[in-house]
């Protein structure tokens, strides 16, 4: 046999280098010198050249109140939705995980939210939660209660969007359990059957345990995601009204884009990148510890 | 018995019924809200029943440049996909055939990390090399939604097929890359399906990317139906029938590769 060239003994390199590189320059560069800008004061309006100022952009945006906030709403957001699209997702995975007549059709309709444009999604619901013409406050009045400002009241506007993203992502959760259930070994449920237990106690006990790595897995993708929720509020919302719905991402993104302090947003982003990374780690350990 | 079975058996298509209405609703107001005209949309009490019209969809296809914005959400999937495809495949394999995984954690970082954080330096630098609102910038931001997406189910599939498939030919005196080209690459059809349908549709959807980095030239059809609605008078029957243009392609491709779709959202989570 001749000897392997060149290009095949480093194939291992040779291989993922141009990905490496890619994301090298798009992802890692832009992380060091977003973290580098928040050490220094620049402002793309003012036309001056940056000066360092050590942590001061830190002291300045963690002492202000609206920063403060907005990490509150970002992680009262996420607990919400997250929460509710976990109990939901499974407790329809549950119900479906049977054969039926329609399911293939059912599950198509599943995929459907989460193949939906978030920016359209969004204004769509805009529509619905209108308060002078919107089909949320005719429903209201049906059934006999006052109506409401959904997104227009700072009292609302969390909740009604936890309800879009509770919309287009349950389902997310209802198709992974799916698929999880369909992998599960019938074997112990038998056991548990021919043993007499409840078709509430199979779940309960036997069902629910097998299958909540995957759970896990879903709610956790699910919390990354929910961290970083941009296009709904953005587009319904723009994190008003006031700063009622200002989550990190919009923060950052105001700072970025509409006052050009880059010195500050670079704090923000920088807070927002730690709080998903932490997170992710976290799942990575978990995800680690749960393999067998 | 028997009755309590049928009882069962109605309350479990109710369930069926009642999750599917609300999961469609938004779409089938979207839809029929498209169809009518702007004195019906802004009546009180809401109207379910009315004359269609297809005056918002003249509109929106005649006046308000949508054909180019479709083209250029066209033209920047296809080739954030292409390239994505190109980088993603071949670190796809060595991932799976050497176990990699500090790589593929490297790359599906990409994934899981804030956009935002990459955007604001993407913005100083675009700028500086004159790249604002040029296709270069466009592909190259979305190669970043694509790329992490290709290799996290490439590097699945490719685990799946038996390492005997590339090493007999190897055997036989081929060079690795020839056999990934020619016997691994051909066995991957559904794979890559999978990878490309996903990836497609997260760029076309893409808000954030193209709302800093794309002006009149390469805007993309999430910003032009988000520029919409930043009027003053909301023209809601343009918008809906915009709304349902930017989500007919997704839904048509999701529709036709349903299985792959499924495949892809749920890989990963559910350990094969």
């Amino acid at each position: 046999m001749s000897k392997p060239s060149f290009t095949e003994r480093n194939l291992q390199i040779l291989f993922p280098l141009p990905a490496i590189i890619f994301v090298a320059l798009l992802m890692i560069f832009p992380i060091l010198y977003t973290l580098f800008l928040s050490f220094t004061n620049w402002n793309l309006t003012s036309g001056n050249p940056f000066t360092f100022v050590g942590f001061n952009s830190y002291f300045r945006i963690f002492t202000e109140p609206r920063f403060l906030n907005a990490v509150a709403r970002t992680f009262a957001f996420t607990f919400f939705a997250v929460v509710i699209e976990g109990v939901l997702g499974v407790a329809i995975a549950v119900i479906l995980n049977r054969a039926f007549f329609g399911k293939s059709l059912a599950k198509l309709l599943l995929l459907l939210p989460l193949v939906a444009t978030p920016v359209a999604v969004g204004i769509v619901f805009n529509l619905f939660y209108d308060p002078t013409i919107g089909l949320a406050n005719f429903v209201l009045q049906s059934i006999g209660l006052p109506q409401g400002l959904w997104v227009s009241n700072a009292a609302t506007v969390i909740p009604s969007l936890i309800l879009v993203d509770v919309w287009q992502w349950t389902p997310m959760i209802t198709l992974i359990v799916l698929a999880g259930l369909a992998g599960l070994s019938e074997e112990p449920i038998e056991a548990a059957r021919v043993d007499g237990a409840s078709e509430w106690q199979i779940l309960r006990l036997v069902t629910l345990p097998m299958v909540m790595p995957v759970i896990l897995t879903a709610v956790i993708l699910r919390l990354i995601d929910a961290l970083k929720t941009f296009d709904i509020i953005f587009a319904m919302t723009g994190g008003g009204p006031g700063y009622a719905s200002e989550t990190l991402n919009i923060m950052g993104f105001k700072y970025s884009f509409e006052y050009f302090r880059m010195g500050q947003s670079s704090v923000i982003l920088v807070v927002l990148f730690c709080v998903v990374f932490g997170c992710s780690l976290g799942i990575m350990k978990l995800r680690a510890a749960s393999e067998i | 018995m028997q009755n309590k079975k049928v009882l069962s058996n109605v309350l479990f298509y109710v369930m069926v019924v009642a999750i599917a209405l609300i999961v469609l609703f938004p779409f089938l107001w979207m839809l029929s809200s498209s169809f009518k005209t702007q004195v019906d949309i802004i009546s009180w009490p809401p109207k379910f029943f009315f004359a269609p019209t297809l005056q918002n969809y003249q509109k929106v296809f005649g006046e308000q440049d949508f054909l180019k914005y479709f083209m250029n959400s066209t033209i920047i999937g296809v080739f954030s996909v292409g390239l994505s495809l190109l980088l993603g495949l071949p670190a796809a394999y060595t991932i799976a055939r050497f176990t990699q995984t500090r790589l593929a954690v490297f790359i599906l970082l990409a994934r899981l990390m804030p956009g935002i954080s990459f955007l604001m330096p993407w913005y100083i630098v675009f700028s500086r090399l004159n790249l604002m609102d040029s296709y270069v910038a466009l592909i190259l931001s979305h190669m970043l939604i694509a790329l992490p997406i290709v290799v996290w189910i490439m590097s699945t599939y490719f685990a799946t097929i038996p390492r005997e498939m590339e090493e007999s030919a190897m055997v036989d005196g081929a060079t690795r890359q020839y056999a990934f080209l020619k016997i691994i690459l051909p066995l991957s059809g559904p794979g890559i399906i999978t990878a490309t349908t996903l990836s497609f549709i997260f760029s076309w959807n893409n808000f954030m990317f193209s709302q800093v980095l794309s002006m009149e030239k390469t805007k993309t059809l999430p910003i032009a139906v988000y520029n919409f609605v930043s009027y003053a008078e909301v023209d809601w029957g343009g918008v809906m029938a915009a709304a349902v243009a930017i989500m007919a392609p997704a839904i048509v491709l999701t529709m036709i590769f349903q299985k792959y779709v499924v495949k892809g959202l749920t890989m990963g989570a559910v350990k094969g």
